[in-house]
């Protein structure tokens, strides 16, 4: 029998960059909240021998544990879906900061065209262009309705930055000004602009210099030590919600953090109300109701589903005939169009970077170029990133070179620090059978079962990946590369490879109610007092990380939370019926 | 070899005699079958043979960290003979032997990556399609057992000859069949262990010698890699820079 807790104005499952964010917008008005957290607290001191690549990058020191959890994957429905037993394609975060304390901190708005793709893809190029069996919907909100949400998260994150010249507008100059450019981050720069198109330094969640929010909070500027991705900033320069949202919250004495707790549901009164929610205490294996009068969903993707679908919350996503939203438009990242460049007599400070330092472009992103005679819609960044090579992972060799023995210990040796690499980071349409929903084999060590994962890659993404990947290639020959190695042809989608953790969908937004699962505050249509925040939300993945975009949502729900408690509650946005089809 | 060693070295042989004579391995000087049989002479005296491993790097007596938690001695030396021919000394630098792969390699797997601690290991297994992953039901401490019993099965029926005992041209030709998938093994393929072996590989050339390979930060030298460094800030916008390699222990209790 579980202990109940004494009622709190909002509870929040996960305290990432969500849940952080949120618990700090609602702390600050004087509000309750209680933090419930899965994996242990953590602070920056704890980052004191996080230069080790064996232990975090290789070992996945940071991530959930998979024995006790995973998710399991197909290609398609005729496949049988099976366990993630190890990590591959994508990091699940675990612990206080979530996977916001182990990101690179590239952090980007996505473009106007993103939030309004179906209707101006149709807009422009007429219903045909856009496949039968895909699901891509409009956001229901426009950029400049989220504009002032990315300049809220921008400010308290500190975002490093030079204006995109082929992005949306800003109501701001970025807080800071841009990371540092590197020897080679010119010479693609110095490309690109010969081939006329429009680079520009990546923004960043790396300080580029010391740096006060409005919240009060001071950070210091990057080192540029090369030991983001997968890890913790020892410095605290790389934003995350430990170092800057969970401070702000934990200083007003209205939130609790409950550390080592697992949410296993999310308790409602079959009346279109959560009342609280379900945990265990991980270390006691105690049970405890906490009773709250709003429950904030901010776990990662992949949870969001599967709690909302264990709890029986919403109505679960049928792909047969496109009825339901819980679960659908699972959509990921296009990373795999890229090309390498290797270069004989040149060497670069390839071991030195940070996680957000890159120099890119949009020109082939979004609809920024002609799509009339392609076979694909939207596009993606073009970029080049110098995160910090490290010597386990990185054994680059020109294609045709041996994998092992006196050859590749040459070569691989040689180029380390002489590989170029320029990618595209493809934006992921949602398709009708693309989708997360209960795996009926198997399940957590709470015996409950597995998400499910049905994915693979589509016509749409081997063209798109493939016109990425040229692009790249024509950069990497302008900057001199003696070889380059480019993707030919994009392979089945593998869950053993690591691509990106930019996992989206399951819980999307919109504005229509039979087609979306929230509105444009991720308050869910079915339950009012119920907000499910984090890329859960997005209807379908754009050409670009997705954390900038997931601080500005967090932000507005943040907003809209506030508004129901203080204004006695109901739907905050009327549901539209929109003419486009699920 | 200076006379602290020579002392070490000492120590080591009475105690090593001492063990003997507890378990009662050797009786009236003459090496009697069993476990550590290999190791008496058969000369009649109880002087211990040269034992299997003598890389240059084991002679370092007061690194306590080379020994064995997993492996059986026939099992490290046929990884670090093969380990050698993955990542072999070359004019670039040390390879395998020196840096001490071997040991990193064992140390691995006596833990949690060796029995799989946080991989989903429950059932049903099937085999799956090659987009799902690694779907066996073994862990590594297993695939490395079955996978070196193969190299060693594989070289006696070949050339009859353990393969610490091949030649490279033949040790290459071993992993190289290995590599391709095809030699049977029982429970996984002997390319699945082979991938594993050359990751673990590159693992012990770079990881951070706090795990008992890379050995004095060799592997990082050949690599320019600085290792653990505080500040790139002064070389960021430079032209490519070499600096000295810094291991974790600088950092500690410091």
């Amino acid at each position: 029998m579980a202990t109940k807790l004494p009622k709190t104005d909002a509870v929040i499952i996960g305290v990432g960059w969500a849940g952080g964010i949120i618990a700090s917008e609602l702390t600050k008005e004087g509000l309750k909240v209680v933090g419930i957290e899965r994996g242990n607290d953590r602070k920056t001191e704890d980052y004191y021998m996080m230069h080790d690549e064996l232990r975090y990058a290789q070992r996945h020191g940071m991530m959930q544990d998979l024995s006790k959890e995973t998710v399991t994957f197909r290609n398609n429905e005729d496949m049988r879906a099976l366990p993630m037993r190890r990590y591959g394609s994508f990091l699940l975060g675990d612990g206080v900061g979530g996977a916001g304390v182990h990101w690179n901190g590239q952090n980007f708005r996505f473009l106007p065209y993103d939030f309004e793709l179906r209707s101006q893809t149709i807009a422009k190029y007429g219903e045909g262009k856009i496949p039968k069996d895909m699901t891509i919907q409009d956001w229901g909100i426009t950029y400049d309705e989220i504009e002032p949400y990315y300049d809220k998260y921008e400010k308290m994150a500190g975002i490093s930055g030079e204006d995109n010249p082929l992005g949306g507008h800003r109501s701001n100059p970025f807080p800071t000004p841009p990371m540092k450019k590197t020897v080679n981050m010119k010479l693609f720069e110095e490309a690109a602009k010969k081939l006329g198109l429009n680079p520009y330094v990546q923004p960043s969640a790396n300080l580029s210099e010391d740096y006060t929010n409005p919240d009060g909070i001071s950070r210091v500027a990057c080192q540029y030590c090369g030991f983001c991705e997968r890890f913790g900033c020892e410095y605290g320069a790389k934003a995350d919600p430990i170092v800057t949202v969970l401070p702000v919250a934990k200083e007003t004495g209205n939130f609790e953090l409950r550390a080592h707790s697992y949410v296993t549901r999310i308790l409602h009164d079959g009346n279109g109300k959560a009342t609280g929610v379900l945990y265990t205490d991980l270390n006691t294996g105690e049970e405890f109701e906490q009773p709250a009068d709003v429950v904030v969903l901010t776990s990662y993707v992949f949870n969001n589903v599967r709690l909302l679908l264990l709890s029986e919350l919403g109505k679960a996503y049928n792909s047969e005939d496109g009825t339901g939203s819980v679960g659908k438009n699972y959509a990921y990242q296009i990373r795999i169009g890229k090309s390498t460049g290797f270069f004989d007599d040149k060497k670069f400070n390839m071991f030195a970077g940070a996680g957000g330092l890159g120099i890119l472009l949009d020109d082939y992103n979004g609809d920024n170029f002609d799509h009339t005679d392609l076979d694909f819609i939207h596009g993606g960044m073009i970029i080049h990133q110098q995160t910090g090579q490290r010597p386990i992972a990185n054994n680059p060799v020109p294609s045709g070179t041996p994998s092992w023995g006196q050859e590749f210990k040459e070569a691989s040796l040689k180029y380390t620090n002489a590989t170029l690499t320029v990618s595209g980071e493809g934006a992921s349409m949602a398709f009708k059978d693309h989708y997360l929903d209960l795996d009926p084999t198997y399940k957590d060590s709470n015996g409950d079962p597995l998400i499910r994962l049905t994915y693979d890659f589509k016509e749409q993404d081997r063209k798109l990946a493939e016109y990425l990947a040229k692009r790249c290639e024509e950069i990497l020959i302008e900057m001199g590369a003696d070889h380059v190695d480019t993707m030919q042809e994009l392979a089945p989608y593998d869950v053993a490879v690591y691509q990106s953790t930019h996992n989206t969908g399951g819980v999307i937004m919109g504005a229509d109610a039979e087609t979306s699962a929230v509105n444009s505050y991720l308050q869910m249509w079915d339950v009012d007092n119920l907000f499910v925040v984090g890329a859960s939300a997005f209807p379908q993945n754009a050409g670009y990380n997705p954390t900038g975009t997931v601080g500005a949502l967090s932000y507005r729900a943040a907003e809209g939370i506030v508004e129901y408690l203080k204004n006695g509650g109901g739907q905050l946005v009327q549901a539209k019926k929109e003419k486009q089809k699920a | 070899m200076s006379t602290n060693d020579e002392k070490q070295l000492k120590t080591t042989d009475s105690s090593r005699r001492k063990f003997l004579k507890n378990s009662g391995m050797a009786v009236g000087g003459i090496a009697v079958g069993g476990a550590l049989g290999g190791l008496l002479g058969m000369n009649g005296t109880s002087e211990p043979a040269e034992p299997a491993s003598t890389s240059p790097a084991n002679s370092h007596t007061e690194n306590h960290n080379v020994a064995l938690m997993y492996f059986t001695p026939e099992q490290f030396s046929i990884t670090d003979a093969a380990t050698e021919r993955i990542f072999p000394e070359d004019d670039n630098g040390p390879g395998a032997k020196e840096l001490l792969v071997a040991y990193y390699i064992d140390h691995q797997l006596a833990g949690g990556w060796g029995t799989g601690a946080t991989e989903y290991t429950s059932g049903p297994f099937f085999p799956g399609e090659p987009t799902q992953g690694y779907q066996g039901r073994l862990n590594r401490q297993q695939i490395f057992t079955i996978g070196l019993k193969g190299i060693q099965d594989y070289s006696q029926k070949t050339y009859q000859k353990n393969f610490p005992e091949l030649t490279e041209e033949e040790q290459d030709a071993v992993l190289t069949e290995f590599d391709e998938g095809n030699v049977q093994l029982s429970g996984t393929t002997s390319s699945h262990f082979f991938s594993e072996l050359r990751t673990a590989t590159l693992e012990g050339a770079y990881a951070d010698p706090l795990y008992g390979g890379n050995a004095r930060m060799a592997g990082w030298e050949m690599k320019d890699f600085p290792g653990h460094q505080m500040s790139y800030l002064d070389i960021i916008e430079e032209e490519f820079t070499e600096i000295k390699p810094k291991a974790l222990n600088s950092q500690h209790n410091h």
